[in-house]
This record gives C-alpha cells, sequence and structure tokens, in this order.
C-alpha cells in the first residue's frame, strides 16, 4: 500500500511540473470548449488536437490528451443545463433537470452542483482506483455476457421502478427505445434489418445523439415556443460571488446522491463495454428512486444534476482501468489515448502496472489534479456561461437549432441522420404533450444494443438454457438488486395508498 | 487578457493561417486533402485493425505527411457489413479510406444482401499480412499441444465455446477449416473485436480463439494465455518454440490482409496521393518496428492494381474456401 501511494504522490508531483500542469491545464479548457460544442464532438476534437502531443514529451501529451477527456466530460454538462442540448453522450442525463433548473433562473444552481458533484466524483474514484485498482481488473475479468446482460437489466430496473411516474407509460418508452436500437445491422449475424426497403442509412442503427439532440434540443425549442407563445423572453439572472458561494454551500443538499453516484460510477466505469453513459444513467435512475421527493426529479431537482455528473467523472476514471489492464477503451476519446500509448511504444496489458509504474501512475496523478483545474476553471466561468441564458429568445433559439443540426450531423455526417433528428423531435415535442417520459426511451437506445448482444452471446454459449444468468453467482445479484430495485417503488407506492385509505377512506373508491 | 489583446492574437491566428494555406497551395499543385479523412475500420476498438490504424493515424501526425488530419471511426456493425456499405455509399469520395480484414472478402460473399462488391473498391496499398495462432487459457494445464487440444474439444463437443469477431470473419472462417479438418463441433461466440475476444478468454468466458497476436501477446507475456499452434508457413521470429500446422501434418495456412482502400470511383490523383502516403509509411522504421514485434508479415508491399489483382485471388480463394466448409458452417446456422 506505502509503495503505492508513494506512487501515487510521485505521479501528482510529475503532473505538477510547470510543462505538465500548463498543458493540463491547456487540456482541461479545450476539453471544454469539445464537450460543449455539440457540433465538435469529442473525437474529431481529440483527433485534430493529437499533433500539439508531438511537441512535448510522452507524459505531458498523455497527460494533456486525458486532461481533455476529462474537461470534455464537464463540457458536456454545459450545454446540457445552459442550451437544453447535451454536449455528449455522457451529459444527457443532466439535461433532465438541469434543463428544467436554467429555465427557473437557477442556472448558476445547477452549473455549480454539476461542477461540485464532478469534482467529488473525480476525487472519489481517485480514491478506489488506487486502492482497488488490481483486484477490480481482476473483478471485471469475471464480467462475461451474462454478467453484462444483468448489469444491463439492473440498469432498466432503475429507471423502471421510478416511484410517481406512470409505470405503464414508462415502460411504453423504454419498449419504443428498445424498438429504435433495434434498427441496423444485427449484432450476431449481420444481417441488415427495419432499414425500410434499402434505406442506407438505417445500416448504420440510429445514433444515440441524434435522438437525444432530437428529443431535448429541438423538442424543447417546440415545447417554448408553444409554451411562450412567439413572446420573447428573456432570463433575468443576477449572479454575485456571495451567491455562487451559497451554491456551493448547498452541497449538503445532494452529498448523499453524490457518493453512490461516485461509487456507482467507477464501479461501472472499470468494466469494459459499459463506460459514463450507463454509468451517468443509472446514477440518475437511482438517485430518483432514494429520493424522498422523487416526484420533482425531471423538473429542477439538484440531485438530478449532481449524481449523473458525478458518476460520468467517476466513470471516466475508472475507464482507464480497463483501457491500462485489457487494452480495451471504454470511449471513442479514450480510444485516442490508446492510440497515444501505441505511438509511444507503451502497450496496454495486465503488465503496463508493473512495468511502467510511474507512466500509470502519472496519468492517475494528472486526472486528478486535472480534476481540480476544472473544478476552479467551472466556479471561475459559471457567471460566463449563466450570461448565455440572459440572451433574447431571439438569438439564442436559432443559435440552439443551428447547433442541433450540427450536432446532427457530425457522428455520422449524413443528412440522413439530421431529418430523423427532426423527426424526433417532432415526436419527442407530441409525447411531452401527452404526459410520456422520454428519459427511459433515451436509456434503452444507449443500453439497447449492448444488452442484445450480451443476452444473445449468453444464450449461444449456453445454448440457449436461460438459467445461466441465475447460475452465475455476479449475474444473480445484479438480477435479485433489479427485482428489488422494481418492487421498493412498488411497495412505496402501495404504501402510501394505505396510509391514504387509512385517513380518507373514502377518496379511493 | 483583454478584448484588444484577444483581438490581436486572432488577427495573428487568422494571417498565420491564410498565409499557411497559400504556402501549402504553392508547394503542393498535386492533389492533397482538402479536409479531415475519415479513416474507418471495419472492426471494433481494440483489435488489430484498429491498434493498426491508430498507430497509422499517429505516425501521419507526427511525421507530418498529411495537410488535414486521419480520423480512426470504428464502424464494426455485421461483421464488417456497416463500413462497406458506408464506403459504397461514399463513391467517389476522396476523403475515406478504409483499413481491412479479410471480412473485406468474406462478408459481402456471405451476405449478399449487403449489394457491395470488393473489387469496385479503389485499391491503395497493402500495409502488412496478419498472422493466426489457437489460444487458450494457461490454466488450461491439460492442453500443452494440438493434440491434447483436439481430444479436450472432442470430449466436450458443443459446449466447447470459441470466441470470435463476428460471422463470416476471418476467425470464423479459421474456425470452420478446423472444425472440418478434426471433425468436430464447437459453438462460436461473436464478440464485438479482438480486444473484447482476448478479454472474455483471460476471464474464462470462452474457452480458446483463433486471435491476432497483437490481441494476446500482452497477456501471453503476463503468463495468462497460450499459443498452440501458428497457421503460418514457416515460425514467426517472434514465436519461436510454437509450431506451425504444417509441421504436426494439418493443412492449414491462413493470413489476413491489412490493407488500405478507398471507395469506388476515388480519383486517379486522389488514389496516388495515397497510395505515396501509406509508402511511406510502410517504409518508417516505426511500422516496420512494430510489424516485427506484433508478428506481422511486411516483406513486400504492394499497392494499386498489384493490390487489386491480390484482391481478386483472395476473393477467388475465399469463395472456394465458404463452399467446401458450408456457408452455414461460419453463420453458425
Amino acid at each position: 500500500m506505502g509503495e503505492i501511494l508513494g506512487l501515487l504522490g510521485a505521479g501528482l508531483l510529475q503532473a505538477l511540473e510547470p510543462l505538465n500542469f500548463s498543458m493540463i491545464v491547456l487540456g482541461v479548457i479545450l476539453g471544454l470548449l469539445v464537450g460543449a460544442l455539440p457540433g465538435l464532438g469529442s473525437v474529431n476534437g481529440v483527433a485534430i488536437l493529437l499533433p500539439i502531443t508531438f511537441l512535448v514529451p510522452p507524459t505531458a501529451a498523455i497527460m494533456f490528451l486525458a486532461a481533455i477527456y476529462y474537461g470534455a466530460m464537464y463540457g458536456g454538462a454545459i450545454s446540457s443545463i445552459t442550451l437544453g442540448i447535451p454536449g455528449a453522450s455522457t451529459a444527457v442525463a443532466t439535461v433532465f433537470d438541469g434543463r428544467p433548473l436554467a429555465v427557473s433562473g437557477k442556472a448558476d444552481k445547477a452549473l455549480t452542483a454539476a461542477a461540485v458533484a464532478s469534482f467529488i466524483g473525480g476525487t472519489i474514484s481517485v480514491i478506489l482506483f488506487t486502492l482497488f485498482a488490481p483486484p477490480l481488473a481482476e473483478f471485471a475479468l469475471k464480467f462475461g455476457p451474462a454478467e453484462e446482460f444483468s448489469l444491463m437489466v439492473l440498469a432498466f430496473a432503475t429507471f423502471i421502478g421510478l416511484g410517481g411516474d406512470d409505470i405503464p407509460k414508462t415502460i411504453f418508452s423504454i419498449l419504443i427505445g428498445l424498438v429504435l436500437a433495434a434498427i441496423g445491422l444485427d449484432i450476431i449475424s449481420g444481417q441488415p434489418r427495419m432499414i425500410f426497403g434499402d434505406i442506407s442509412g438505417f445500416m448504420h442503427g440510429i445514433n444515440f445523439l441524434v435522438l437525444a439532440i432530437g428529443i431535448y434540443g429541438i423538442g424543447e425549442m417546440l415545447w417554448t415556443l408553444e409554451q411562450t407563445k412567439g413572446q420573447v423572453t428573456a432570463h433575468n439572472v443576477k449572479l454575485s460571488l456571495k451567491e455562487i458561494i451559497k451554491d456551493i454551500k448547498d452541497v449538503k443538499e445532494y452529498i448523499g446522491t453524490t457518493t453512490l453516484g461516485s461509487v456507482l460510477g467507477y464501479f461501472v466505469g472499470t468494466l469494459p463495454a459499459a463506460g459514463a453513459t450507463p454509468a451517468s444513467l443509472m446514477s440518475y435512475g437511482l438517485a430518483k428512486t432514494f429520493s424522498k421527493e422523487p416526484e420533482t426529479f425531471g423538473t429542477g431537482n439538484v440531485s438530478g444534476v449532481a449524481a449523473p455528473e458525478a458518476a460520468n467523472n467517476a466513470a471516466s476514471t475508472g475507464s482507464m482501468l480497463p483501457m491500462i489492464t485489457l487494452g480495451i477503451p471504454g470511449s471513442p476519446t479514450t480510444a485516442i489515448l490508446l492510440g497515444g500509448m501505441i505511438i509511444w511504444g507503451l502497450r496496454p496489458g495486465p503488465l503496463l502496472f508493473t512495468e511502467h509504474p510511474d507512466f500509470v501512475w502519472g496519468l492517475i496523478g494528472s486526472l486528478y489534479v486535472a480534476n481540480l483545474v476544472t473544478l476552479v476553471i467551472n466556479l471561475l466561468f459559471i457567471p460566463l456561461f449563466v450570461k448565455i441564458l440572459t440572451l433574447p429568445f431571439t438569438i439564442l433559439a436559432p443559435t440552439i437549432y443551428i447547433l442541433c443540426v450540427v450536432g446532427g450531423y457530425a457522428p455520422t455526417q449524413t443528412m440522413h441522420d439530421v431529418w430523423l433528428m427532426f423527426l424526433f423531435g417532432v415526436v419527442g415535442y407530441l409525447l411531452r404533450k401527452l404526459d410520456y417520459p422520454v428519459a427511459p426511451a433515451v436509456l434503452a437506445i444507449v443500453l439497447g444494443p449492448l444488452a442484445e448482444r450480451s443476452m444473445r452471446q449468453s444464450l449461444i454459449s449456453s445454448q440457449g438454457d436461460p438459467l445461466i444468468f441465475f447460475e452465475r453467482p455476479i449475474s444473480l445479484t445484479c438480477i435479485l438488486i433489479a427485482v428489488a430495485l422494481i418492487l421498493v417503488p412498488v411497495y412505496q407506492k402501495y404504501k402510501r395508498r394505505k396510509n391514504a385509505n387509512k385517513s380518507e377512506p373514502e377518496a379511493e373508491s | 487578457m483583454n478584448v484588444f489583446k484577444l483581438k490581436r492574437i486572432a488577427i495573428t491566428a487568422i494571417v498565420a493561417t491564410v498565409s499557411l494555406g497559400m504556402f501549402a497551395g504553392a508547394a503542393q499543385a498535386e492533389w492533397s486533402p482538402k479536409k479531415p479523412v475519415e479513416f474507418i475500420i471495419m472492426a471494433g476498438t481494440g483489435g488489430g485493425a484498429d491498434q493498426i490504424a491508430r498507430l497509422l493515424q499517429g505516425l501521419i501526425e507526427k511525421k507530418d505527411l498529411s495537410p488535414r488530419p486521419f480520423i480512426p471511426i470504428n464502424k464494426p456493425g455485421g461483421s464488417g457489413g456497416e463500413a462497406l456499405r458506408y464506403l459504397k455509399d461514399k463513391a467517389g469520395d476522396d476523403h475515406v479510406v478504409l483499413v481491412t480484414l479479410n471480412s473485406f472478402y468474406t462478408t459481402p460473399i456471405i451476405q449478399k444482401g449487403l449489394g457491395v462488391d470488393p473489387k469496385t473498391f479503389t485499391p491503395i496499398g497493402r500495409m502488412a499480412l496478419d498472422t493466426f495462432l489457437l489460444w487458450v487459457h494457461d490454466d488450461m494445464k491439460d492442453i500443452t499441444s494440438l493434440d491434447s487440444y483436439v481430444k479436450a474439444v472432442k470430449s466436450k463437443g458443443k459446449s466447447w465455446k470459441v470466441g470470435g469477431t463476428g460471422s463470416g470473419q476471418e476467425d470464423s472462417i479459421l474456425t470452420a477449416m478446423m472444425e472440418k479438418e478434426f471433425g468436430y463441433e464447437v459453438t462460436y461466440i461473436p464478440f464485438p473485436g479482438g480486444g473484447t475476444v482476448a478479454k472474455n478468454l483471460i476471464g474464462k468466458h470462452i474457452d480458446s480463439t483463433v486471435n491476432n497476436p497483437a490481441e494476446q501477446n500482452e497477456f501471453y507475456r503476463a503468463g495468462k494465455s497460450k499459443p498452440l499452434v501458428q497457421f503460418t508457413g514457416e515460425r514467426m521470429a517472434a514465436y519461436p518454440d510454437v509450431p506451425t500446422a504444417k509441421e504436426l501434418g494439418v493443412d492449414i495456412e491462413y493470413y489476413m490482409q491489412r490493407s488500405i482502400n478507398g471507395p469506388p470511383g476515388m480519383s486517379k490523383e486522389a488514389q496516388e496521393w495515397y497510395i505515396n502516403l501509406f509508402k511511406t509509411l510502410y517504409e518508417s522504421e516505426e511500422w516496420q518496428k512494430f510489424c516485427v514485434e506484433d508478428g506481422l508479415d511486411c516483406t513486400e508491399w504492394v499497392a494499386g492494381d498489384d493490390l487489386a489483382e491480390f484482391h481478386s485471388t483472395a476473393i477467388k480463394a475465399h469463395e472456394e474456401l465458404i463452399e467446401s466448409v458450408g456457408a452455414a458452417a461460419i453463420t453458425g446456422e
């Protein structure tokens, strides 16, 4: 243990060297921009910035890439909260409550919560990484297809079991998402399915960002237009240093969910193939399930911003583990980090920890320094971000609209996806009018392909026997927790109803 | 930082960009990319093709070989079908190239519905011939040779699980060839990339794989997995103690080409530019070093029309191969 702490200390010192530190600061700032602009996308952003890394020594370069990665995690939250467009898939859950908070004039509160929760998530995950990296790397190996599927079931359960929501409507929404997720090439046989004749745009499936930007960006705009009836409204935001300090002190409101989200996020992040997006969605679902006032989620609950932000930052540290020990990057951005490592002759694998400890711990140290830098930069810039909201609607609306189109086009660079995004925008608006929750559909389209693949792999491997999900201890545990998560809100509802019956016996009949 | 300073920096940046652009325009009359080049990988992250693409991308940047960056994009869906179809739909586009596996040949043969003919693609250059080895977890102490492997598989029958990267991918063909040769049948489980296959072998979720060296090497060095046999003509320098299948009297020799190809109808000028670019990379010290370490055969550079000829011979060979083992054995239907 002492040895590991020594290595981490050396890593931290290394990250604080002038050149390394300035690369981290630069990386965080660029990462914030990359993450916040839906059109840029972190993959393109990081690929374009890669040449900069050849101007500095490898360690500084890797720290720079890691800082971009880290900054982008937070950058996504900025556009999610201020504009209502998720800048990256990891920030979708942040929209759920971040946007309503911003609309009601509490953007500063949401942004501060995001920054503070990210910081806590980052801190907890670095601690967990330091203490448990080798055993967790072993544990991650135990996750085969059956375990992955059960984990997905668990993720869905966090969303079905949302107390207060209309459960049939939630299930309907999940099913719509699953159907959309099934479009494209069959995962196992490779045959095209549901491509509506031969529309090649459907071959690559429905990109998750297209759905998310459509529903939240375009749908939200249509909704606002209807609500304001075209009236020009400007948000009135007053912000002082005192206010921000007060916002930071509000951390006690959401410290519980943040800690839970951080641990969950780190853990999910360490599993290859899962990553930060499912982590943030699960964390949101859990925060809502265990909240004392679940009905306020989705209408602007600060915990709803803190939980996913803590989880996605914790997961980004966690996902370094499968990348370092197994060479499996959890996200496109980590894949670029991996590319960087290969160029400098560092091969990811179980031996990297022992053969290049200075590299591994330097990387972890730099993540922690990036975490601190992100917090400071964000708190400083919050007044500026909030200013975006004071722009007149006539300027803000077209800007959001353009960002949506660019964001829809960027991932695949086909107009097909842009039209699809508009369609989802209209559908999202209608669903909202009819009071259907859309978040479960978004969850389903992210997790659907993962769940389908792992389920079919498991069943192939067990030759069609579904008992495989119950025979393996980790898998069984996940399924039992999932069942419990579904039953908790049902029970709570039952209890509430019983209590209500006691006090007003006539009301129910 | 005040507004004026920002403005001055902005102006300097603009002037610098414009003058750089003019300089580049004057220096290179020939074709060169005008926007970022999409570097499509027809497999998932962490696999052999992915590692190669990311190394090449890095080398292009490091050596400053292209005025615009190459952006690796993974399109692993449908055993590479997603990537092939994407390229077909990009016909005539000079800013997209594909890193191939042998599924470049096999996927169009098996999935007729895709409507892709690889012969119409623009051949650029063959970077390497990749090799295959048969791997099992190091804990399988009873299995030390091909013979003991075959015996173990036969005793377990269909409950023996072989992991691979997808029905119709080269490893599924190799698996089918082995099934035919040794007269057993196994269960083949597809994963989204060689890296994930390797991880599942180490986690004991599958029993064996035919991974490329790049995908298993680090686990092998860590004593977690072991190679039993290599499917090459001669023993590779990286694996001097592992017998080839031919030495053991089994007639299976199989390679995978790692080549760069453009979409159908790429302009002659662009094709030429890419051929030169990848030839420079092929000859670079870094690439040759990577080849030796990762058991890739990089002794002969094949480009342009020669590559087209290589492709058409290989397509014919694969058609016969699929015919002989039966498409059903590969797709598992």
